[in-house]
């Protein structure tokens, strides 16, 4: 039950990480607060949109079904059942893939790196290995 | 389990907070009202205007034609600002591009009002490029869309082709976005009624009240 807390807090701390930098590359909100300068270079890098979206869109989008899925298996009913920590450690998995890919763009391609993406990345570095945590302890 | 919910809440005040902190916030440079404004391009180009060169208030707009909240501004607030404030003689309505580097085609869409506003459509195209703002989603060049908008409001699109090519407009931009720059700008759409800066959400309403206002401070005088 603990671990799936532990993902609910990272996942909604995940999500306005997220939603800042889509936020910016709305427009809303100025310039980023970086320090490094970096985060602009990634920012208005092509790397930073997917299929015609920003790549922060998806990053809301993952950690908010994560943060659903882990509220969900908190209530009575899901405690003692197996599939939401499959649900989670599947999800973690495909963010944590996806997080490993910006990472290695901004170490060997855009020679740059944004503090709040790094922030994400520590983020469900943590989810993934608190869901997989979960699995192992339910097989 | 109480405890936990305390925690989700900190966390949901906290990333909250910092989001509306941060939109809020957008101008922490923003520079004295003595600093000078760079002249602009170099032909001395300061904007397309709408309305009266004898209207007695300015507003400034500093607008990028990808960003959504231009757009909405462009199409929900404007319409009603020409016809409140422009129209009836109140206010010159001044538009500066501002396209931001997070926005890929940004730039393309301002040399394309640019380009239409070479041959006197450049209000048609603005509106074009807002109202029909799909195209800021696909991700897809939009240049054969743009040229279509150009066609679609009576441009010479054989002119028009000759000046997106040549880009000859794209230093009448660069000195927009420097000058927006000089004045604390920082996101989009930001605005300056007569130099001072508007604060607060850009309604019609919002400039209505500010510029009757205005009017009368004047009238007392």
């Amino acid at each position: 039950m603990r671990r799936r807390q532990a993902i609910a807090v990272l996942a909604l701390a995940g999500c306005f990480v997220a939603l800042y930098l889509w936020l910016y590359k709305l427009g809303v909100m100025g310039e980023l607060r970086c320090g490094t300068g970096g985060c602009e270079t990634v920012q208005a890098s092509p790397y930073a949109e997917l299929f015609g979206l920003p790549v922060a869109l998806y990053g809301v989008a993952g950690y908010a079904a994560l943060f659903l899925v882990s509220l969900a298996a908190l209530q009575p009913a899901a405690a003692a059942r197996r599939r939401p920590d499959v649900a989670l450690a599947v999800l973690a998995s495909i963010g944590f893939a996806f997080t490993l890919y910006l990472t290695a763009l901004e170490l060997f391609v855009i020679h740059a790196f944004c503090r709040w993406c790094l922030g994400s990345a520590a983020i469900i570095t943590a989810v993934w290995i608190l869901a997989l945590a979960g699995v192992r302890r339910n097989t | 389990m109480k405890g936990f919910y305390v925690l989700l809440a900190v966390v949901f005040l906290a990333g909250g907070g910092w989001l509306v902190y941060s939109a809020n916030h957008k101008s922490t440079a923003e520079p004295s009202s003595t600093a000078p404004v760079p002249a602009a391009a170099a032909d001395g180009f300061r904007g397309f205007t709408l309305g009266s060169d004898a209207a007695p208030i300015e507003v400034t707009e500093y607008s990028d034609f990808e960003c959504p909240w231009c757009a909405a501004f462009a199409t929900v607030q404007m319409p009603v600002v020409r016809e409140q404030l422009i129209a009836t003689g109140k206010v010159r309505w001044r538009y500066r591009e501002f396209p931001l580097s997070a926005h890929k085609y940004s730039h393309l869409a301002a040399l394309a009002a640019q380009c239409a506003g070479e041959q006197a459509r450049f209000w048609e195209m603005h509106d074009a490029l807002f109202t029909r703002h799909q195209w800021a989603q696909t991700g897809k060049d939009p240049s054969d869309l743009f040229r279509r908008f150009a066609k679609d409001i009576g441009v010479d699109v054989d002119k028009y082709d000759a000046c997106m090519r040549s880009q000859r407009y794209a230093g009448r931009i660069d000195a927009s976005y420097q000058e927006g720059e000089a004045r604390g700008v920082q996101g989009t759409p930001t605005f300056f009624v007569d130099g001072r800066r508007f604060q607060g959400n850009p309604t019609s309403d919002a400039f209505k009240a500010l510029v009757d206002s205005l009017t009368a401070g004047r009238r007392k005088r």
